[in-house]
């Protein structure tokens, strides 16, 4: 915010330079895919901290998918695993063994840091990148065009991603079962539901789309995978979430405009600007806390959002 | 009675011992407390012995040797000459991170981050350290003041924005602590702040600390053992006794156990709550002033210097499952693996291994009362989804 309004003059250049979206892209993709993971887990009754954690588990299994295999897809689906992983023990420690779920992320956080810095240390793979996939047409859309149709094809992937992921909350019913899960579980319970499966598995698919982020990450963007690389861009999906008020346009909203200020460093760099080096590092963690203080009151969140469900407990 | 052996037998004998009159109660349930106790011990041990081999297991596969890894874990945290004062001088802060975060956590509040409420902790001390003229006493306590206030305050702002804005403050604390790496970040790069006076180095170098201006350390068998290591346990006992046997404490633990009936009984909890959550975020400030005059290598703030004092006693907090004497002997546990792993270079297996498996040990932590809760849900005849 500081930042803009000392260069308010260039605003325009900014708003209007090919080089912003490209690069608000790069990051608001890796922030989408998580973010979409964690609102359905949201949506379910889970606030999932270990999205960190399973998205830098997700970027270094594509790394040793890639190393070992060679192949962009493999990694790929070695990134999808990885996720997964930390969504199944997540989930069967919050929602089976009943075990405080900030606890279990936060333990599982410390430990996908840890784990990967000395997997990376000892096995040190090497990642063969994406590069990227140019679609004649859409590409030439003046200013968005090169930001959502010059890039590497696992962005393509998050364009389906969305409206899937309405489709399957709102208009299955395993979707209204999660849903249910996450604002009133006894009454799903009552009905024949089981909760914390389904809380379970949302955990599971949130695990996944953290796992395609982690992937994006190290095959779409960095080419490498990097101890520690995520450096908390989890835990602002997480705010992304909030701050579209647990829907989902909300959400991609949300990621798109943390992604803008997670992009602005790069921007002012491009364009020749002089900002503060750490502010810019800061702004989309004040930025997401900025935003919190405004909608986390205002909007209604999912009404058994983190709390355990024990049947027969009020 | 007698012919139920111990193993899984725990749901099986509780609804029997339930159902007779209190008459004959006294004996058997004595036994039967044993009898359970038995299966407990065992999930506990099966639960660490699990992690520890996935542990050694991570190391064979890597190529490494798991027991040259104990060994030098061994050597460097307890065997070698002076070691011993090492641990426990790092321990000393991770003791003072956990028995802040057990302080919240009483009050049902997750403050999560502690790292960077040590980072501005021990950035406060080093400014008020390196600036502050006087007996080396004075300078001491005034600057290890400055570093508990600037850390407590960092999580009222996490109270503030939870209270008034219901920001969660699992979501909140996080943020703060990657803000806080900024800002730490930015104040070496100025000299007014923190940086260094000198010009020739590149790097971005806090101001030395006079000796002077660090803790006092006494020598135990050879163990240079710093005053910062008896702070952290007389907080660790002051807050025991708080928790257990004062008005606050009681308040504390209502709020926690339950939030509505503690406003009926006219407890605030933006009061409470809010002031736990500050005092959590000072016990971290502290760590973090401890950390910097009495434990770091080195003797100035340098970019992130917490290095995971804050994740570790964070950690130890969850070890000790909310009592706070047990969370001596867990931060030693700690403080062991983290000496200790300063010593693996030797054995060619990179020393972040003491991380994963401080994380496995408390993944494996976490099972055991799970499954008692579960069994004795089971007992009741509740159905266990």
């Amino acid at each position: 915010m500081i930042a803009m309004v000392a260069f308010g003059g260039s605003l325009w250049d900014v708003v209007t330079a090919e080089a912003t979206y490209g690069s608000t892209m790069r990051f608001a993709t890796l922030l989408a895919f998580a973010a979409i993971g964690e609102w359905i887990a949201e949506r379910a009754g889970t606030i999932n901290i270990s999205i960190e954690g399973m998205i830098l588990t997700g970027a270094f299994t594509s790394a040793l998918g890639s190393s070992t295999t060679g192949n962009v897809f493999v990694a790929l689906l070695f990134g999808l695993a990885g996720g997964l992983i930390v969504g199944f023990v997540q989930g069967v420690m919050s929602h089976r063994l009943g075990t405080n779920q900030f606890v279990v992320g936060l333990t599982l956080n410390v430990l996908a840091v840890g784990l990967t810095a000395f997997l990376d240390a000892q096995i040190e793979p090497t990642v063969t990148s994406t590069g990227t996939l140019r679609i004649p047409g859409l590409a030439d859309i003046p200013l968005i065009g090169e930001a959502l149709f010059d890039a590497t094809w696992i962005q393509y992937l998050l364009y389906p991603l969305i409206p899937l992921a309405w489709f399957v909350m709102y208009r299955t019913r395993w979707g209204l079962e999660l849903r249910c899960a996450g604002e009133n579980p006894q009454a799903g319970d009552v009905s024949g539901i089981d909760i914390n499966k389904r809380r379970r598995q949302a955990v599971y698919v949130c695990g996944l789309c953290s796992g395609l982020a982690g992937a994006y990450l190290t095959l779409g963007q960095t080419g490498s995978f990097t101890a520690n690389g995520v450096s908390g861009r989890g835990f602002i999906a997480l705010a992304a979430v909030i701050f579209g008020g647990w829907t989902l346009k909300g959400t991609i909203a949300g990621a798109l405009v943390f992604g803008f200020f997670s992009a602005l460093g790069s921007v002012f760099q491009a364009l020749g600007f002089q900002a503060n080096a750490q502010l810019l590092v800061a702004l989309p963690f004040i930025m997401a806390l900025a935003t919190m203080l405004i909608f986390a009151s205002r909007s209604r969140q999912p009404a058994a959002l983190a709390r355990p469900f024990v049947r027969g407990l009020t | 009675m007698t012919a139920t052996t111990s193993s899984g037998a725990a749901p099986a004998v509780v609804p029997p011992e339930g159902s007779p009159p209190s008459a004959a109660a006294p004996t058997p349930r004595r036994t039967s407390r044993w009898r359970r106790a038995v299966p407990i011990a065992i999930t506990y041990i099966v639960s660490v012995a699990v992690a520890l081999a996935l542990c050694a297991l991570l190391v064979s596969i890597t190529g490494g040797s798991a027991s040259e890894v104990f060994s030098a874990l061994i050597d460097g945290s307890l065997r070698s000459p002076g070691a011993w004062g090492l641990t426990v001088n790092t321990a000393a802060p991770l003791l003072c991170v956990a028995i802040g975060t057990i302080w919240a956590g009483k009050a049902g509040l997750s403050n999560i981050g502690q790292e960077g409420q040590v980072l501005l902790g021990a950035a406060g001390t080093a400014y008020l350290a390196t600036r502050l003229e006087g007996p080396g006493f004075f300078v001491i306590v005034v600057s290890l003041a400055g570093g508990v206030v600037v850390g407590g305050l960092w999580a009222l702002l996490a109270a503030v924005m939870k209270y008034t804005r219901n920001v969660p403050e699992v979501i909140s604390t996080l943020l703060l602590y990657f803000i806080a790496i900024q800002m730490t970040d930015y104040a070496l790069t100025k000299r007014w702040l923190l940086a260094s006076l000198s010009t020739d180095s590149r790097v971005n170098n806090g101001q030395p600390i006079k000796s002077d201006a660090r803790l006092p350390t006494f020598e135990i068998f050879g163990n240079s053992i710093s005053v910062g290591a008896v702070i952290a346990v007389v907080l660790t006992a002051l807050i025991a006794f708080a928790l257990a046997r004062t008005t606050t404490g009681f308040r504390l633990r209502m709020l926690g156990l339950n939030p509505r009936t503690a406003r009926r009984a006219g407890v605030s909890a933006a009061l409470v709550g809010g002031t736990a959550l500050a005092v959590s975020g000072a016990t971290a400030g502290l760590a973090g002033a401890i950390w910097l005059t009495g434990g770091v290598p080195g003797d100035r703030f340098t970019s992130n210097m917490s290095s995971n004092i804050g994740w570790q006693g964070l950690l130890v907090a969850l070890l000790a499952r909310q009592r706070a004497l047990l969370a001596i002997p867990m931060a030693f546990v700690f403080a062991v693996l983290r000496t200790g792993s300063q010593f693996l270079s030797a054995t060619g297996v990179d020393r972040r291994i003491a991380d994963v498996v401080q994380a496995m040990l408390v993944l494996a932590l976490l099972v055991p009362p799970a499954i008692q809760e579960i069994q004795r849900r089971r007992a009741k005849g509740e159905v266990v989804a």
